[in-house]
């Protein structure tokens, strides 16, 4: 038994392949649920500074681009629904059609990317990027910078998060198209599905808290 | 009490001998063999910081270092100290080793999530070596803001990065852990029958999944904040410093959690096996590790009774610290209903596991005295703190990993060490430990402050008998590394069961094979079934 080598031990530690696919989609799960937290400072952080800067977040939050937000905001849900679909495809075991939901839904991904990092560079022309180039005048300069310091934060660590995202589902989707997964095995596929999904839904918070709410 | 595992199969050990087998390796075993190395490093690094520090403390006037050194020299003892030993110190080395083994199980969930960890912690631990040859750094191990993203000038972004890194190492160990002790029991090992070292490393990971989060996305504000010269915590630029405060015990108060319920399983375990009888109240020393673990997540605030906090926050905080003095007061009472009328024996384990109870009943009284609202604005900021956190942290957590240590070292070598020489080390490390520690009560009582390495010359006498017990307490460390380290070639061979134990863990050879049991065991009775007054294979 000790003689196998390390890499049939890794795969027989399991009972079954039940067992293995329950133990990575729950592992998945908690995996999100550090992931909330590890957001959740941020939210916080958000959250005290908007109680205490009241006047400086309603101004600045009219500096962020509503419409491309917006936009963003649809293109994220549709790669949503692409995803789910993949999901979909992966588990009833169409091969192709798998792979072509993840290509599709790499591709809005990187759509989303290309838009949120249009917008930086606006900002940038601005002068809203703290620390870096800021050269807000107006107003509550202080609170407002706090804003755009926290939109930097949360909107990057959101976009690192993606990126990761896309480079897995390339990776999915190349795997799917050389027929790796099948309706009996298709684990990773849902992991990665459960994984974007998380990140669209950090989106829906970003999206009304920076676009949103200071609007009216 | 039969041994399942056929006899001659190759132990975890004799699998390979290669230095490249070890380092990637996928056993649970093994991994908690390499933890078990890189924690003593630290160990070492962080209590040779401590050597310095009681060894300036014996004369009140500053005569061995000067006072930024002295900063560096508790910054340093306290970050290694907590990250890199006490937090991996009993989940990632006995954890790592005997969940699997006690479950039934083959392995951890993810085995290569489980080495991987030990990377990531060893990457973490890299950048505090590098940060201490850099020069070190001085914030004390709290890395309040805004000293540590204005004014301080030592090293800060390399020590939070090593922080940052090594809080995914125990993520990773308590996500393991998690869905191990979820998806991979025996037949028949339900969740009732689980033994209570499983349960308290399940609370613990929970709190190490749900609170370490936090910690990283806080230190890494802290370095942006001192890289870019904007964020959320400093005043002067509309940050708010308590905010970091908040974040920052959101975290490190179930930190102390996570060093202590190992702590409580291990002592479980031992107590349970040299009484000779089942534990008492077996669900409900269940429910008190859960609910330490959940309780513990609320109590944060009262870190910061005078830090401006709310009187009305300080108020609830204090009164939900109170609340978790249930729970643990109901596991000491039950180890000492479990020692009533029990066959006790006097064995090196139990001697740790009994020094256990005492010194962790006397930090968490003084916990409570801490944890009420006017006698904190009295005692906060003193030695009585410090003394305080180092009879859970050490008296509690250190005593029970020498416990385990020592219960499991059998298992985990195949070896038994010298009985006498152990019990004298317990007897000598207890004696130190009082004799160190004790006396910081007294002098925080009468008002020394913590973190100052000039005091008033009327302490002197109390911290000239906190560095001797220091001495002392080398010596009960070092003892075991010297004793332990000879019975690796020299003991005799232990057997599957030296203590006669009840446990899974028990029922395959010592040291194990790689897949711990010939075949999946089946578990047909609850968990401790000893039998007071009776032998059992001794």
């Amino acid at each position: 038994m000790a003689a196998e080598g390390t890499s049939a031990m890794a795969a027989s530690h399991f009972a079954d392949a039940e067992q293995r696919e329950t133990a990575a989609t729950f592992g998945m799960w908690i995996f999100l649920a550090t992931e909330v937290l590890f957001f959740g400072v941020l939210f916080a952080g958000y959250t005290v500074s908007r109680v205490q800067h009241a006047e400086a977040f309603i101004l600045a939050g009219r500096h962020t681009d509503v419409l491309l937000g917006s936009i963003n905001t649809a293109v994220l849900l549709t790669s949503s629904l692409t995803m789910a679909l993949a999901v979909r495809a992966g588990s009833v075991g169409w091969r192709r059609s798998c792979a072509a939901w993840l290509v599709l839904t790499a591709v809005l991904g990187v759509a989303f990317l290309a838009i949120k990092g249009y917008e930086w560079h606006e900002d940038w022309l601005q002068g809203l990027v703290p620390g870096l180039r800021f050269a807000y005048s107006g107003p509550d300069a202080p609170g407002v910078e706090l804003f755009f310091f926290l939109y930097f934060v949360m909107t990057g660590l959101h976009a690192l998060h993606l990126t990761i995202g896309i480079l897995v589902i390339a990776v999915m989707a190349l795997l799917a198209a050389r027929g790796r997964f099948s309706a009996a095995y298709h684990t990773p596929i849902v992991l990665t599905g459960l994984y974007w999904h998380f990140i669209d839904v950090v989106w829906i918070f970003l999206y009304p808290l920076f676009y949103l709410v200071s609007r009216s | 009490m039969t041994t399942i595992a056929a006899e001659g199969a190759p132990s975890y050990i004799s699998a390979g001998y290669t230095l490249r087998s070890w380092l990637t390796t996928r056993d649970h075993k093994r991994i908690a063999l390499l933890y078990g190395v890189s924690i003593l490093f630290f160990f070492l690094v962080a209590a040779a910081a401590a050597a310095m520090i009681r060894l300036e403390l014996l004369t009140p006037a500053g005569d061995l270092v000067d006072d930024d050194t002295y900063n560096k020299l508790f910054t340093v003892h306290g970050v290694v100290m907590v990250w890199f030993f006490l937090i991996p110190s009993i989940p990632s080395t006995f954890g790592n080793f005997l969940i699997p083994l006690m479950i039934g199980a083959k392995d951890v969930a993810f085995p290569r999530l489980n080495l991987a960890s030990w990377y990531i912690y060893t990457l973490g631990g890299l950048f505090v070596v590098v940060t201490l040859i850099a020069g070190g750094v001085d914030t004390g191990w709290t890395f309040y803001t805004p000293y540590t993203t204005m004014f301080s000038n030592s090293h800060v972004i390399l020590a939070v990065t090593g922080v940052f890194i090594v809080g995914f190492s125990s993520i990773f160990t308590g996500l393991n852990f998690i869905v191990t002790v979820h998806q991979m029991r025996a037949p028949g090992m339900t969740w009732f029958r689980l033994p209570l070292f499983v349960w308290a490393h399940y609370a613990t990971s929970l709190v190490m999944v749900l609170a370490t989060p936090v910690l990283a996305m806080t230190l890494a504000l802290i370095a942006i904040e001192r890289l870019l010269g904007v964020g959320i915590f400093d005043p002067a630029l509309g940050g708010d410093p308590l905010l970091f405060q908040h974040l920052f015990w959101f975290y490190s108060h179930p930190a102390v959690y996570i060093m202590i319920l190992p702590a409580m399983g291990v002592v479980s375990e031992v107590i349970t096996c040299f009484s000779r009888k089942p534990v008492f109240g077996y669900q409900f020393m269940v429910y008190s590790l859960l609910a330490i673990a959940a309780v513990g997540f609320m109590v944060w605030g009262h870190h910061m009774f005078v830090s401006g906090q709310s009187m009305y926050a300080g108020m609830v905080f204090s009164l939900l610290s109170f609340l978790v003095a249930i729970p643990s007061a109901i596991k000491v009472f039950n180890w000492t209903a479990t020692l009533y009328k029990g066959s006790v024996r006097f064995d090196a384990p139990m001697l740790y596991a009994l020094g256990f109870i005492g010194l962790f009943m006397m930090g968490g009284i003084t916990g409570i005295w801490l944890a009420a609202l006017a006698a904190d604005v009295h005692l906060t900021d003193t030695y009585f703190v410090v003394a305080h956190f180092h009879y859970i942290m050490v008296g509690g957590a250190v005593m029970a990993f020498f416990s385990a240590l020592h219960f499991w070292w059998p298992k985990v070598t195949g070896r038994l060490y010298p009985d006498g020489w152990a019990r004298a080390g317990a007897i000598v490390m207890f004696v130190g430990f009082n004799l160190t520690f004790f006396p910081q009560y007294i002098a925080g009582y009468l008002g020394m402050p913590r973190r100052y390495h000039v005091y008033p010359p009327e302490f002197q006498v109390l911290n000239v008998l906190s560095s001797g017990g220091a001495v002392v307490l080398g010596v009960g460390y070092l003892l075991p590394l010297l004793y332990l380290w000879w019975s690796l070639r020299r003991g005799r061979l232990a057997g599957a069961n030296p203590w006669g134990a009840t446990g899974l863990e028990w029922q395959t050879p010592s040291p194990p094979p790689t897949y711990n049991f010939a075949s999946a065991p089946r578990v047909e009775g609850p968990p401790y079934a000893y039998q007071a007054g009776g032998t059992d294979g001794r």
